[in-house]
């Protein structure tokens, strides 16, 4: 059963707003007592996903869902795709611009990390097709830490 | 050791967050690339970056960083420090490199982001 769900929408290239999905469900999070850590790793994935739209996705979405036990983040786009995800996952593959580097960002991390972050992460890609990733968080008695 | 006594060491002006600089600080993290910080431990460090961008504050606030320092006197846009105020993120602008802040902090015995030095 859903109790609770969420979902934004992301613009392409736009730098400025790019984060505030994962800071309004981190601040959503915090106020309702979940865990810290699972608070940060929640907050990590969305925000990584979210730079990963606005860098290479074209439009996109950003839905969230607290359960009973699970959280779940799906973060998808209308962009180009990723050719190889497999390549994609590894750290330091990238595919960014300079303008992405001069930012903090587009140094090949973004899936790794969120994949380091989420209890369970599937990745769904074609060329031409854009891309979908949907994380799970579990809500375990331990709180999330790893 | 405190955020205030941080503020010593670097000779550093606060941008905002003067209320915050009882903060006790651990462990620091050195990057422009905010990747290397969303991937470490980097709750409630102090990131020392050259970059002043919105997405500074976003990645400290996503990763818990307990203050930020911009090194070389750089000193971000109002909309950055107005965000950082709203989310009571302590911004700190030192008038050292990055080299020499960071050598700095190691002499007061801050530790890097994995608690080595």
């Amino acid at each position: 059963m859903t109790t609770l769900k969420k979902s934004y929408h992301i613009k392409s290239r736009d730098f400025i707003r790019a984060g505030e999905a994962s800071i309004q469900i981190q601040t959503l999070l915090k106020s309702l007592n979940f865990n810290p850590k699972l608070i940060r790793r929640v907050a990590i994935c969305g925000y990584e996903g979210e730079m990963n739209v606005v860098m290479h996705g074209g439009d996109g979405s950003l839905s969230f869902a607290i359960n009973a036990d699970e959280m779940i983040m799906e973060i998808s786009d209308d962009g180009p795709g990723i050719p190889d995800i497999e390549k994609a996952m590894q750290s330091g593959f990238s595919t960014a611009s300079d303008e992405h580097r001069e930012m903090g960002f587009g140094a090949g991390m973004g899936l790794p990390n969120m994949k380091k972050n989420a209890d369970d992460i599937i990745v769904e890609s074609e060329k031409g097709q854009g891309t979908r990733v949907r994380m799970v968080f579990f809500i375990d008695k331990g709180g999330g830490v790893r | 050791m405190k955020l205030s006594e941080i503020v010593d060491a670097l000779e550093a002006a606060v941008i905002c967050g003067n209320n915050h600089l009882s903060k006790e600080i651990t462990t620091c993290g050195a990057s422009d690339l905010m990747s290397d910080i969303l991937a470490g431990l980097s709750e409630g460090c102090i990131l020392l970056t050259g970059l002043t961008t919105v997405q500074v504050v976003r990645t400290a606030m996503v990763a818990g960083v307990g203050a930020v320092v911009f090194v070389r006197g750089k000193k971000p846009p109002q909309e950055v420090i107005d965000l950082a105020r709203e989310q009571e993120l302590p911004l700190i602008s030192s008038p050292y490199s990055m080299f020499v802040s960071c050598g700095r902090l190691h002499k007061c015995n801050l530790t890097g982001l994995d608690g080595r030095r």
